[in-house]
């Protein structure tokens, strides 16, 4: 008998908590198949943020620290200088990574440390119940945006890896999304590249996920997939924004 | 013992930690420990350590909680406002039980305050300052010297119990210069062992290690099981000085750089006829209580001399717990105690006198105060324009 | 011996450094030393001072707020700090550049012409060094020797010439108060 598929080592036989056709189990498991491929499942250390993917640290195989909201990058940061041969990555959330810890991904890029970002962008709070993220759409209800997001009171989305862009440190930007089989293999593919980057000591490497959140945009799971590509993808363009790792 | 040399605080004590095997720096300049990053930038990476300046006193503080994820020997120093920033990355330290060194060399406050010494931070060091339930270990020296050596202290005692430790100091011991000597070995950090608890590159496949602070339906359990080692702390490892304590009529207690001004006031006052003693507690937390009690036993009074509007003088009633009368001479806001200030407050407080002794209530006497809103200068409403 | 000893003058005047070499001087002399500048703002311009504390015993609180002994460098540090001197205590006044005379009489006070003998040695701006050399002689705190061993450690990247400089100044300031 012929093994095709199977769980990776680098992620744990438990169940996860997240919600029915959520992203996030998606995304871990695409970030385990990456550390098995690249055969640095023994110098992985993850930092887990506050959000929905707190218990991140209870599912992926590796040695885990969870900290403060926004601050994995800092965090990370830490880690990272103080075991330069880690491979270190800092899973964020949309409120966590645009909103509550802006300054600490800007800085982490301003300085190219060596670290991945992972970047889960589903435009609204998951945990906190479905309030109003940095990400969220135009016109989008969550529950302290009612009426939707309306630019005169609360902006416009931001987003991020153009935003990154402009910064000489950040080596590596790409969004991608998990909608889709064929996104899936793009985003797995994404991924890699931004730990292999890390393998190389290229820099800053992060990539943005846009993921499906039917609990807080009380949908079903096929009309969330619907969401991500006719509503997220115009705002948040699927693409490689910068790739200037080694060759 | 080695000889002595003449050092500036900021720089005896960046020194002191990188001889104490501190391999991890990050900090954001704030006057005035700014000799402290600077040095760090200067010294640390030829240690083998790394120096990070921070984005904020927020990023700071977390990335020492990264680092010390890993085991290594943290720390990040700033001054009041910055250690008000600090707040949310202690409490994370304090309960994810990572042990690293915080250095708040205080300056005058509220708010931006004055860059000039002072003791306002009493209160924040030693009650938690951030969220929850938890302590962190709270030393206080009063010289170059202490600030040099004491590195090592807090990181023995970091690592020994798994808490955040304090060294609280303030502007005056940071700027200044006094001869001072080193009385510990430099410490190879390559030598010492390695935590069970701590996240590494795993190549023998140890058990996975998590680093958190969410303890969900365990929390309860957590924190009291934790405080288990507050009490252990509070019996074992309480630091003290006391000076001319057995037949003092007055007992002054101060710590940090009041305490040298008080050191001044007992020689004086004795001089004066005056029988003066001193006791100085080192570590804030755990607050020497029982020491406290013993060298009050034989006076009439206790003054504590702080450089603040009386948050050690909370502690010390707490500790004498009326069996003494307490009271407070203070210099809040960045002002300084020298010998000649205290004296008369020794005076007082066994005369019953009022002189250099502050008491709130009195201070408010025939006091009133209300701040009402004033209609004929406009309304509110007025800025709404033409909408 | 306990010196606590203020040093003022104009920024540039080279006090807060001297206050560092009187107290380097302390510690080679096998006292305890402590130096405390006046920080801050004020040190971007104006006038600048420090305390210095040498001490056979223990130094208490580095903050001299009274004073044994106070060097005047500029004309406005002598209302400034002639008040705070301990009774008996001495005043030093660098009288090339200051024209008031002190109005205590129950302190001792030297009018040393630092900046004129400065300029005579050859460089006007070691003038606060003539004024320490008649520290050395009238306290007996420290040696001149002191100081000059304490030069080496605090001025490191200072030439041997500007060293040799230093030193007359030194000599020359404490030949100036016999």
């Amino acid at each position: 008998m012929t093994i095709l598929a199977q769980r990776p080592k680098s992620l744990l036989d438990v169940p996860m908590h997240y919600c029915p056709g959520c992203g996030h189990g998606i995304v871990h498991r695409l970030m385990a198949e990456t550390f098995d491929e690249l055969n640095i499942a023994d110098r992985v250390i993850g930092v887990a943020p506050v959000g929905c993917a707190v218990f991140a640290d209870s599912y992926f195989a590796c040695d885990m620290v969870q900290g403060a909201h926004g601050r994995g990058p800092a965090i990370a940061t830490g880690i990272k200088r103080s075991k330069p041969g880690a491979i270190v990555f800092s899973y964020q959330g949309d409120g966590d990574l645009a909103s509550i810890g802006m300054a600490e991904i800007v800085h982490a890029a301003v300085r190219s440390e060596k670290i991945t970002v992972i970047f889960i962008n589903n435009a609204i709070y998951g945990m906190t119940g479905g309030q109003m993220a940095p990400t969220t759409l135009v016109g989008q209800v969550a529950t302290t945006a009612p009426k939707g997001r309306d630019p005169e009171l609360q902006g416009w989305p931001i987003n991020m890896c153009e935003m990154l862009a402009q910064i000489t440190g950040s080596k590596y930007l790409a969004r991608v999304a998990v909608d889709s089989p064929q996104n899936v293999i793009k985003a797995k593919q994404a991924i890699k590249k931004a730990f292999e980057n890390q393998v190389n000591g290229v820099g800053f490497s992060m990539v943005e996920v846009l993921s499906q959140c039917p609990t807080n945009w009380h949908a079903d799971p096929m009309k969330a997939l619907e969401f991500v590509r006719t509503k997220m993808m115009p705002q948040y363009p699927l693409g490689v924004f910068k790739d200037e790792g080694a060759k | 013992m080695t000889e002595k040399t003449l050092r500036k605080g900021n720089e005896a004590l960046a020194e002191g930690a990188i001889r104490a095997g501190c391999r991890f720096f990050a900090g954001y300049p704030i006057t005035p420990q700014n000799e402290v990053p600077e040095y760090m930038s200067a010294n640390m990476a030829d240690a083998g350590g790394a120096f990070v300046q921070a984005e904020s006193e927020v990023a700071a503080i977390n990335m020492v909680y990264g680092a010390a994820s890993t085991g290594t020997r943290s720390m990040t120093s700033s001054s009041s406002p910055g250690v008000s920033l600090k707040q949310e990355g202690i409490t994370y330290l304090a309960s994810a039980d990572l042990p690293c060194l915080i250095v708040n060399v205080m300056r005058g406050g509220p708010g931006l305050g004055s860059i000039s010494g002072a003791q306002g931070d009493y209160f924040q060091a030693t009650r938690g300052g951030g969220n929850g339930d938890y302590h962190v270990i709270v030393l206080a020296p009063n010289s170059v010297e202490e600030l040099g050596n004491f590195p090592k202290l807090a990181f023995d005692l970091a690592e020994k119990y798994r808490m955040p430790c304090m060294i609280l100091a303030d502007g005056i011991l940071g700027q200044m210069m006094e001869s001072m000597s080193f009385n510990f070995d430099p410490v190879d950090p390559n030598q010492l062992g390695k935590f069970d608890w701590a996240v590494d590159i795993n190549k023998n496949g140890r058990k996975k290690n998590n680093v958190f602070s969410y303890k969900g339906d365990n929390l309860i359990a957590d924190v009291v099981e934790r405080a288990k080692r507050y009490g252990y702390i509070e019996k074992t490892e309480p630091r003290f000085e006391t000076r001319q304590t057995e037949d003092c009529d007055v007992l002054l207690v101060a710590y940090g750089l009041s305490s040298r001004a008080c050191m001044e006031a007992v020689v004086k006052g004795r001089e004066e006829g005056l029988k003066v003693g001193l006791f100085r507690p080192i570590t804030l937390w755990p607050f020497p209580s029982e020491a406290l009690r013993s060298a009050a036993k034989n006076a009439k009074a206790v003054v504590c001399v702080e450089q603040s509007l009386g948050q050690l003088v909370q502690d010390v009633k707490l500790a004498l717990n009326g069996a003494k009368p307490v009271y407070l001479n203070a210099y809040p806001a960045g002002g300084q105690p020298d010998g000649g200030t205290i004296l008369p407050a020794v005076k007082s407080a066994l005369n019953g006198g009022t002189e250099g002794l502050f008491d709130l209530q009195r201070h408010a006497e025939g006091f009133s105060y209300e701040c009402k809103r004033d209609a004929s200068l406009g309304v509110q409403g007025d800025w709404k324009g033409g909408k | 011996m306990y010196q606590g000893i203020r040093i003022a003058g104009f920024g540039g005047q080279g006090v807060v450094s001297a206050g560092i070499l009187l107290a380097q001087a302390g510690v080679e002399g096998k006292k305890n030393a402590s130096w405390l500048p006046s920080y801050g703002p004020e040190m971007r311009g104006g006038t600048a001072n420090c305390s210095v504390v040498i001490s056979d015993g223990e130094v208490y609180t580095p903050i001299v707020a009274v004073p044994d002994t106070v060097i005047v460098m500029n004309e406005p540090s002598l209302p400034k700090f002639e008040p705070l001197i301990k009774k008996g205590g001495l005043l030093i006044i660098n009288s090339s550049l200051i024209n008031s005379r002190p109005t205590r009489t129950d302190i001792k006070s030297v009018c040393v012409p630092c900046n004129e003998i400065a300029e005579k040695i050859g460089m006007d701006r070691i003038a606060t060094l003539v004024a320490i050399g008649a520290f050395c002689r009238l306290t007996g705190a420290v040696s001149v020797e002191s100081v000059v061993h304490a030069m080496k450690k605090v001025y490191k990247r200072a030439k041997p010439e500007m060293l040799e400089l230093n030193k007359k100044a030194l000599d020359a300031g404490f030949e100036a108060v016999k």
